[in-house]
């Protein structure tokens, strides 16, 4: 039978951390794997302040651009042995700051034929955010792979920035700023797909 | 064959920003949402690999492992996990939590107030949804708890689902309440969500799912995004 229809989305509310964000969900790539880097960030309310409760999570391709999932079955691309793809932060709430370690993923195709500049799938939700958004993190040293994208083609030009990550100077691992605005001049792109 | 995914209902779902329900104000997009089509990285997810390295556990009114059994209504939660064309997700990761009988959730940054906190009850679980989509919990009805939304605004009693079904896509969050409590009309939480799809988040009680001398039976199924129709097909 067919059901009534999809089940409506709610808050994650301010609790989640007892289920859904256990300790090293935010480390995706293991300590040992070399290329690894840094994503860090806010997420900032209509104030302009970060938010203290925000849940994020990321999915990935490995480095070689493949999913580790069934509807990727790209044999010819290598899966990496010990990696999902797949993190999960919660905001600490005494900085309001966020960090996954990750790799950079590879690319991975479009439908038009064309591959996809590096990125990595974000879901935002929280308390006061009665459904999870979804976003798009991309790199700021792939600015001709950023150019070409499948998707943010679909974005409007000017606000194509919000979505690509800032180099923060002088770390190893590399590290990239990705701060996620819900309002204001500069506010994420946020997707409906 | 990669497969796609019908879109998203917005009608059936409650709006980012709802004003009374006060902090979706500043925590909502305030320009709309940008419609792409749907890649590899929508169409995957990590449902399938989250899942297969979850364990099990399912008795919230023992997980605490203290040896001692949580205090209220015991409760089996059960229902099946279904996409919205009727077909169901099996393998998938359920992720529950909830407050104790007395509205008392083991977070540190929980409402205090002056209830007392059921010391074996940790309030939450997993479960792994079998060939048919059902999932199963046995747990404690969560008591009414009150939060600072406005004046003497007391949340109705819920089970927080987390699922994430087979890809980007389908990810979800939701709240289960309960049929027949009073709360459930002055939520803002709840009335966010469009009159017309409300009820989808009430379980109804299902006195065959009743266990007699131990338990209540209650019956909430989920509807996960499915397969975009393909012009011209009919879907069963």
């Amino acid at each position: 039978m067919r059901p009534a229809g999809q089940t409506p989305f709610q808050t994650v509310g301010p609790y989640y951390s007892m289920r859904l964000s256990g300790p090293g969900q935010n480390v995706v790539a293991a300590k040992e794997v070399a290329n690894r880097v840094r994503i860090e960030g806010c997420v900032l309310d209509g104030d302009g302040k970060p938010i203290e409760d925000a849940l994020l999570e990321t999915w990935q391709a490995n480095e070689k651009g493949r999913y580790r999932h069934p509807a990727d079955d790209r044999a010819e691309v290598p899966l990496a042995a010990g990696f999902t793809g797949f993190g999960r932060a919660g905001v600490t709430p005494a900085t309001g700051e966020f960090w996954f370690e990750t790799i950079k993923p590879g690319r991975v195709p479009a439908p038009d034929g064309s591959l996809q500049a590096p990125h990595i799938c974000v879901v935002v939700q929280g308390r006061g955010m009665l459904a999870a958004t979804f976003t798009r993190l991309y790199f700021p040293d792939e600015a001709s792979a950023n150019e070409q994208d499948f998707v943010l083609s679909q974005v409007p030009a000017a606000r194509r920035p919000t979505l690509v990550a800032v180099t923060v100077p002088g770390r190893s691992p590399p590290a990239y700023r990705f701060d996620i605005r819900f309002q204001g001049p500069r506010e994420t792109v946020f997707f409906d797909f | 064959m990669i497969p796609s995914y019908g879109p998203r209902a917005h009608a059936d779902h409650p709006p980012f920003s709802y004003a009374a329900y006060r902090s979706t104000a500043k925590r909502s997009p305030g320009l709309g949402l940008v419609r792409i089509v749907q890649t590899l990285s929508e169409v995957t997810g990590p449902g399938p690999i989250w899942s297969e390295c979850a364990v099990e556990d399912t008795d919230l009114t023992t997980n605490a492992g203290t040896g001692t059994p949580a205090i209220g209504q015991r409760s089996i939660v059960t229902g099946r996990v279904v996409d919205e064309n009727g077909a169901p997700v099996p393998g998938t990761l359920v992720e529950v939590w909830q407050a104790d009988a007395s509205g008392r959730y083991a977070h540190p940054r929980e409402v205090d107030f002056p209830a007392p906190r059921d010391p074996n009850f940790l309030g939450v679980g997993q479960c792994k949804t079998d060939a048919e989509g059902v999932y199963c919990f046995t747990t404690v009805k969560p008591g009414p708890y009150p939060w600072g939304n406005h004046p003497n605004a007391w949340r109705p009693a819920h089970i927080h689902f987390s699922v994430l079904g087979p890809a980007l896509t389908t990810r979800l969050v939701t709240q289960m309440y309960f049929p027949d409590d009073p709360l459930l009309g002055l939520d803002p939480i709840l009335e966010a969500v469009p009159t017309h799809a409300r009820g989808r988040l009430v379980a109804r009680y299902d006195h065959t799912v009743t266990s007699p001398h131990w338990a209540l039976g209650y019956r909430f199924d989920v509807v996960l995004r499915g397969a975009a129709a393909t012009p011209g097909e009919r879907v069963p």
